[in-house]
């Protein structure tokens, strides 16, 4: 069972954690087009690399954001969402 | 014919007890510390089971607990391992998979049969007719078989699964990972060391006592950081050092920080015809047997050799006094320097570039035809002579135990020296050491392992002596091509399977030539031992038909567990959540009968039934006098904070930022989709403090995903989850005042309290919080109260309702009062593509807000609904048969629907359900509905609520007293 890195909480068995999905900023629900909406409702990219996605350390029910290898299945870094944000932000 | 030898010294038997045991109904006597084929062979019996397909008769192989013809059926046990399972006083033991006796097994007409019977044989034969298949199923199962579970054993074989962490974890006690234990041990890290054998030692134990060992043993012993475990498989590598120990009592899940692999080798047999006659056995077998349990393997041998070790098995086992006839060695005996001297000083006849072609004897060896080979390694029958022997001794090469490695990512590479795969990158925190990684020779195995230690402190942060990797030795170990075809075939690869050489030929030949395909047609490797003793030679096999080297043809995927293990182990101990309420102990005194819900048990009814009746008249006593429902299952949420209103109107599809402190108002919550997934019922407390319900199931997903919502909004709000701090209660009915108002101070009048207002009071003396709802659809209040008080409470109204004919409804009658409301059930009524629109509820939907989850779509939805819900009602005394939850709706012979809800209404006397249809039925009549049996039923639609539509009686005050009275009278 892999060991999972919360960044507030400190490594935890995976049996802890809870995956939320990928991490997808939205877009402006009233800007964009009913493609782009859609797009972001119903389109997940599957494709193995590195991703960001939605963790959940259930017991304490801290979520944040973690970045993860899904070919190698290699948690690479976790950050909190606060952080996640200013990065999507500011780049 | 006594076969035991004089006292070996480190040898595992207590000659001082012996303990009778029966082997197939007849009497022997052991050593306590024997194997029971230890046992056996000390006692002259060398034919200990029968082959898995063709019966043949089979001995002692591997020794090493991959003898899987060898086993036993006791009285309380099956497929009982006789190399590795010490024998117990007073066993009663019996070979599996023989019909009639191990003796006169009938199954052995198989072995006649077999040129009848090639690889594939099974499904290319039995396929068609296929009403057959389950005819020729148990025949072929009952024929090839291993033992019998008894279902008259008691059931207490589940072992709890215990949980452990160290630093390091070494798997293998020999010479390399004890070295490797002991040094990082010594050096300060939590080690532990597991060992599938008995004792710790390894492959020490397999030649004479040595000082090294006990030395190394003295050092671990006196290491209180040092855990030694026996008799233990490491039998898996998961993700970040995870590791399924699998000992006698159970599996240990153990953590380690860094794992270090010594799982040594698997010696690997040739391949040449009868090369399964009991006899016929690897080396290392040979010198188990001699050194660890004091029993000679045969009283002549013939030792078949392709590296040094063949030398030292036979000036081994002539010194424990069996008569070595010959030593035929696959190469060039020249090579192998001073041993040969030995060999020949010690006057054992060595033949050279010859192979052992045939072993002879009719179901005990009894000598083996040894020819030379040509050139190109081919046997020349030309040359052919006859040795007597009653044993060979195969030492021809080794397949690594890497299945660890392998799991844990590992890459392996085929090494010409010494002649088998080894590591070539290991994953972070991996190591290995010893012969699994080509390390061979004493000395540099232990140098190995005190190496790989030396690289695990180092990875992990400690100090620690750093060692030089020794090296792999310039001996190739491993025979290239130990396989001797012969034209009258027996020639076995799997001995688990029955497989032989002609066998993969043929697969090969019918286009499985990848590695992973040929295993899947001729299952070799899929046997007990999963090819441990078979892998290597299949490899080598299908290299050479495709013209491919070893490392281009690869190996199969060694998965976790790579060695069987008990199921009771894997079921571990039998938990199961489950949740009670509060008041679960008084639903049981009053004869509640409960149904699960999610983990949850609810009452379904109060007894005595039947269940039918009992549910009618709950019903009624909601409609016409009071009742309770215990509703502690519901997810229950406190949100607080200054952008709580605002947290509220983006979650829920209905304006919630306008609810007035004090009221309650429906809340309905999709996702990103617009696809119903939660509704409740929302209060007010203060500007920014509100208290909200979800459905049970949603209790807690929708807990979380509000949790993670205020992250992603980033809101200034926090949520309080009381779903398991508070219980609730629903009473409801005409009567409920009566009952309330006696136990609380709350004005309970419509002015001080109206429909849809929420209130904070005493109940029963318990403080509590009041929502005046309707979901039953009738005058009714629900209470939530502190979970520890709530049993109190419960009493309480039920006792002050005594007076006026109260009772418990359950979960069963709940559902027919909502539904005669067509309030719906989120997932019942709903499913994964429903929208408030296909649900009929856009009046829930209030898009004057700048946003909420959903709303987007919802707006793309709005004119688009493809569903919808309609409400249908036959009569109460609707003959034939009444559809039933998940029936379809057929529309134009297509269908266009499904009954997503139906129960009887007493309150009605007529059948009311509802039913998601396809939009072209939105304006229709009439709805079929093909029940049970196909017949199609025409149910009309009729508007909904089917019971009291303008929602009246959950507001009595606006009817006149007198009328309520008189419909509830």
């Amino acid at each position: 069972m892999k060991l999972i890195h919360c960044p507030k909480v400190g490594t935890r068995p995976a049996s802890e954690f809870v995956y939320g999905g990928l991490w997808r900023p939205m877009p402006d629900p009233d800007a964009c087009s009913d493609t782009q909406w859609c797009h972001y409702v119903f389109h997940r990219d599957g494709a193995p690399g590195v991703q960001r996605e939605w963790w959940c350390h259930a017991p304490t029910g801290m979520w944040f954001v973690a970045e993860r290898d899904t070919m190698k299945d290699e948690f690479l870094r976790t950050l909190t969402v606060a952080e996640a944000m200013r990065e999507a932000a500011y780049g | 014919m006594a076969r035991r030898l004089p006292p070996q010294p480190g040898e595992w038997i207590d000659r001082e007890h012996t303990m009778p045991f029966t082997f197939e109904g007849c009497k022997y006597t052991a050593f306590a510390g024997d194997t029971i084929t230890s046992a056996l062979l000390a006692n002259g019996v060398r034919v200990l089971g029968r082959s898995f397909k063709y019966h043949r008769p089979r001995g002692v192989f591997s020794a090493a607990n991959h003898d899987t013809n060898v086993l036993l059926q006791s009285e309380t046990d099956f497929n009982i391992r006789g190399d590795v399972t010490t024998v117990e006083h007073g066993m009663k033991l019996a070979a599996v998979n023989t019909a009639g006796g191990l003796e006169k097994d009938r199954g052995r007409i198989m072995d006649r049969l077999s040129p009848m019977l090639p690889v594939g044989f099974y499904y290319k034969t039995f396929h068609r007719p296929r009403a057959l298949l389950p005819f020729w199923e148990n025949r072929i199962r009952r024929m090839a078989g291993l033992g019998r579970v008894d279902a008259a054993w008691p059931d207490d074989r589940r072992a709890p699964a215990r949980h452990a962490f160290c630093d390091v974890l070494v798997v293998g006690a020999g010479p390399s990972g004890l070295s490797a234990a002991v040094t990082a041990a010594e050096a300060g890290a939590s080690v532990w060391l597991a060992d599938e054998n008995a004792r710790p030692g390894g492959s020490f134990n397999d030649q004479e006592a040595n000082l090294q060992r006990d030395e190394l043993l003295g050092r671990a012993h006196a290491l209180e950081n040092l855990t030694i475990l026996t008799d233990t498989v490491a039998a898996g590598w998961y993700a970040d050092h995870y590791i399924p120990l699998v000992t006698p009592e159970g599996l240990i899940r153990l953590r380690a920080r860094a794992v270090i692999v010594a799982g040594g080798v698997y010696e690997q047999p040739a391949v040449f015809r009868n090369n399964d006659l009991p006899g016929v056995m690897l080396a290392s077998a040979a010198r188990r047997l001699v050194h660890r349990y004091g029993v000679a393997p045969c009283e002549s041998a013939v030792i078949l050799a392709a590296n040094s070790d063949a030398y030292r098995t036979a000036l081994e086992l002539q010194a424990a006094g069996v008569a070595i006839r010959a030593l035929v060695d696959l190469e060039d005996p020249g090579t192998r320097g001073d041993l040969l001297a030995d060999v020949q000083a010690a006057a054992i006849p060595v033949y050279e570039r010859s192979a052992v072609y045939s072993a002879e004897g009719n179901g005990l060896l009894n000598a083996v035809t040894v020819c030379e080979l040509d050139g190109v390694g081919r046997a020349r029958p030309d040359t052919a002579r006859r040795i007597d022997c009653d044993g060979l001794l195969m030492s021809v090469g080794y397949a690594p135990a890497a299945a660890l490695l392998y799991q844990s990512g590992a890459r392996m590479t085929f090494a010409g020296t010494p002649g088998q795969f080894v590591p070539e990158a290991l994953p972070s925190g991996v190591f290995a050491c010893g012969r699994v990684n080509g390390v061979f020779g004493l000395q540099a195995r232990m140098d190995d392992g005190m190496a790989a230690a030396g690289e695990a402190l180092a990875y992990l942060g400690r100090e620690g002596r750093q060692h030089t990797r020794p090296g792999r030795g310039s001996e190739r170990m491993s025979h290239p091509w130990p396989v001797f075809p012969h034209p009258k075939g027996k020639v076995f690869v799997d001995l688990d399977e029955d497989l032989q050489l002609k066998d993969l030929e043929r697969a090969a030949a019918e286009g499985f030539d990848n590695i992973e395909l040929l295993k899947r047609y001729s299952t070799v490797g899929m046997g007990p031992s999963q090819g441990k003793h078979a892998n290597m030679n299949a490899v080598r096999i299908l290299a050479r038909l495709t013209g491919r080297d070893i490392d281009e043809t690869g190996t199969t995927t060694a998965r976790p567990f790579h060695h069987p293990v008990p199921m009771g182990h894997l079921a571990g101990r039998r938990l199961r959540p489950e949740r009670r309420t509060a008041m679960h102990g008084w639903h049981k005194a009053h004869g509640a009968v409960f149904m699960p819900t999610g983990h949850w048990l609810r009452p379904k009814y109060y007894g005595p039934g039947p269940e039918d009746e009992a549910i009618r008249a709950e019903v009624l006593a909601v409609r016409k006098g009071v009742a309770m429902v215990d509703v502690s299952t519901l997810g229950k949420v406190e949100v607080i904070g200054p952008d709580a209103a605002r947290f509220m109107d983006q979650l829920y599809t209905l304006k919630l930022s306008t609810v007035k402190t004090g009221r309650t108002r429906y809340a309905l919550m999709v996702d990103e989709a617009g696809v119903i997934i939660d509704d409740g019922v929302c209060a007010r407390w203060a500007e920014d403090h509100f208290y909200v319900t979800t459905t049970t199931t949603g209790a807690e997903i929708i807990f979380r995903h509000m949790q993670r919502l205020i992250g992603e909004w980033q809101l200034n709000v926090d949520v309080i989850n009381r779903t398991h701090q508070m219980a609730s209660m629903n009473i409801a009915g005409p009567l409920t005042r009566e009952v309330l108002e006696p136990l609380t101070d709350l004005d309970l009048s419509q002015e001080a309290f109206p429909y849809l207002g929420a209130r904070q009071a005493e109940v029963a003396g318990v403080p509590a919080w009041l929502f005046r709802v309707g979901f039953v659809g009738e005058l009714g209040y629900e209470i939530h109260v502190p979970a520890a008080q709530a049993r109190q409470v419960w009493a309480s109204l039920m006792a002050a309702g005594d007076a006026y004919g109260i009772r418990p409804f359950g979960v069963e009658a709940q559902r027919q009062l909502r539904l005669e409301k067509a309030h719906l059930i989120v997932g019942q009524d709903t499913d994964g593509t429903s929208s408030p629109f296909d649900a009929n509820m856009s009046w829930a939907v209030k898009f004057d807000k700048p946003f909420f989850q959903g709303k987007r779509s919802l707006e793309i939805l709005k004119d688009r609904a493809s569903n919808r819900l309609l409400g249908f009602r036959l009569p109460g005394n609707h003959p034939g048969p009444v559809p039933k939850e998940c029936h379809l709706v057929i529309h134009d012979g297509d269908i266009a629907g499904r009954v997503t809800s139906i129960g009887y209404s007493p309150s009605l006397d007529a059948w009311v359900g509802l039913a998601m249809v396809d939009r072209a039925l939105k304006d229709a009549d009439t709805l079929s509905i093909r029940v049970a049996g196909a017949e199609i039923i025409d149910a009309p639609v009729v508007a909904t609520p089917f019971y009291d539509p303008e929602g009246l009686r959950q507001k009595p005050e606006t009817v006149p007293e007198s009328q309520a009275r008189e419909v509830s009278a």
